[in-house]
């Protein structure tokens, strides 16, 4: 049976790699090359790599980049940010991108999505829904720019999973993101108790019991990490690292 | 020359990436006939659906020349995920035959729902060495990256050279002379994989 899967989760700005605060106060990491030359090393199961600025600043993807950071990937590589036609996807894959994370783009055109997904299957998209706490109501879908999500998280899970028919769901806290405090479980939970595709979960990971939890008990198939990945401790100078995965997974 | 086959699908990039990292410099992706006449091994990539994956192929042009290498000049071959499960005669996938370079078929995963196995079988895993064989140690812990709701069955028992658990046992290595298969990704299973590549461009 497949094991669980640890998965460093890195923000891209267009040039270095940056970690955030709650989506907020982009911090300079460093260059993404070196970063996923360790990771190498250090064995990582998959990684994924977000343009965060991409669909906001409505730039072209740097295609020219990721081939680079695609060619030192041994391990699974997923690329987020700014994907908007049949032919950015088509040529992420062929520059040797595994999956493609989507999020405003499930809003502004989800014909193009399910095309990719009929042609290169589901296994090749992720969905990514970003959960936040909005000043009243609840915790629900977010959505940074563009039209505002009306479904709730579980309807748009199930929206996703059937309609859509993207092969995993990446589930983030933007409330969690970069606190160190722990995964959003609860909404995670739900997702799982929704749907039967693969959950990444993602958001506030700060130590090893938060990534057991989340894969053992709240039971995600993997777990993306952010702040855990490149900073040596919360509060600290920045290292690029990975955890003891035989402290974690159960094998 | 190790030529990759480009069929129109597959991480062609990811598997000549992985070559060029473990020094086999003498590798290239190419759908040209006279370049894979003249290869020396040949490897066959491959994700998404079997009928995809025949069809292209046929509409490559190159399926008598591959068959050629493969069955009368015994070129080494190495095919991967869907590659591997193209090798076999059919796949409940789809309607297609397959190449039918190897006795076998492709099945969909039938998982007692007890388990609650989710399919695909995606991620790294562990596998079970059985016999002695080239491209893998039989001792030691060997884990690999799998993505695939179809696995293959080789009607010859001596062809099934490791097999992975997910539901019941099945077959993720097979060989049969020249021919060769895995059903994880070797181009993306680190030190795992490069030890498979690097083993299979030694043959």
């Amino acid at each position: 049976m497949a094991l669980k899967r640890i998965i460093p989760c890195l923000l891209y700005d267009g040039s270095g790699l940056v970690k955030t605060v709650k989506f907020k106060n982009p911090s300079y990491i460093g260059d993404p090359i070196n970063a996923i030359k360790i990771y190498n090393e250090k064995e990582v199961d998959e990684l994924i790599l977000i343009d965060i600025n991409a669909s906001k600043q409505k730039r072209k993807i740097n295609f020219d980049k990721i081939t680079d950071l695609a060619s030192e990937a041994f391990m699974p590589f997923a690329y987020g940010g700014g994907v908007k036609t049949y032919n950015d996807f088509a040529t992420l894959y062929k520059i040797g991108v595994e999956k493609v994370i989507v999020n405003s783009l499930i809003q502004e055109d989800p014909d193009v999505i399910k095309k990719v997904i009929s042609h290169y299957g589901a296994q090749a998209v992720v969905a990514c829904i970003d959960i936040k706490k909005p000043m009243f109501g609840v915790k629900s879908p977010y959505s940074y720019f563009g039209n505002k999500i009306k479904y709730t998280l579980k309807e748009y899970s199930k929206y996703l999973e059937t309609d859509i028919g993207v092969g995993e769901l990446m589930i983030q806290s933007v409330d969690n993101d970069g606190t160190w405090e722990g995964y959003d479980d609860e909404s995670i939970e739900e997702v799982i108790n929704t749907v039967s595709i693969p959950i990444i979960a993602c958001g506030g990971c700060g130590n090893i019991d938060h990534l057991k939890k989340v894969l053992y008990h709240t039971n995600a198939n993997a777990a993306a990490i952010g702040s855990m990945a490149v900073y040596s401790k919360k509060g600290m100078g920045v290292l690029i690292n990975f955890p003891e995965r035989a402290q974690i997974i159960i094998e | 020359m190790i030529v990759i086959v480009d069929y129109g699908i597959g991480n062609l990039a990811s598997v000549l990436n992985m070559f060029k990292k473990i020094g086999v410099k003498d590798t290239l992706v190419s759908s040209d006939k006279e370049v894979i006449k003249n290869a020396s091994k040949l490897l066959l990539p491959g994700v998404g659906a079997f009928d995809t994956g025949m069809s292209n192929l046929e509409n490559s042009g190159l399926i008598p020349i591959l068959n050629e290498k493969v069955l009368q000049q015994k070129t080494p071959v190495l095919g991967i995920c869907l590659g591997m499960q193209l090798l076999t005669q059919k796949s409940e996938e789809g309607i297609k035959k397959g190449l039918g370079w190897i006795d076998g078929e492709t099945l969909k995963f039938d998982l007692p729902p007890e388990l609650k196995l989710k399919v695909p079988h995606m991620g790294w895993d562990y596998i079970k060495v059985n016999r002695k064989n080239p491209l893998i140690e039989t001792e030691g812990k060997n884990r690999f990256y799998f993505v695939h709701s179809y696995y293959v069955k080789c009607f010859n028992e001596n062809q099934s050279i490791a097999t992975c658990m997910f539901g019941n046992n099945f077959t993720c290595v097979l060989n049969k002379e020249n021919i060769y298969g895995t059903q994880f990704h070797p181009e993306k299973s680190l030190k795992f994989g490069m030890k498979v590549l690097e083993n299979f461009s030694k043959l």
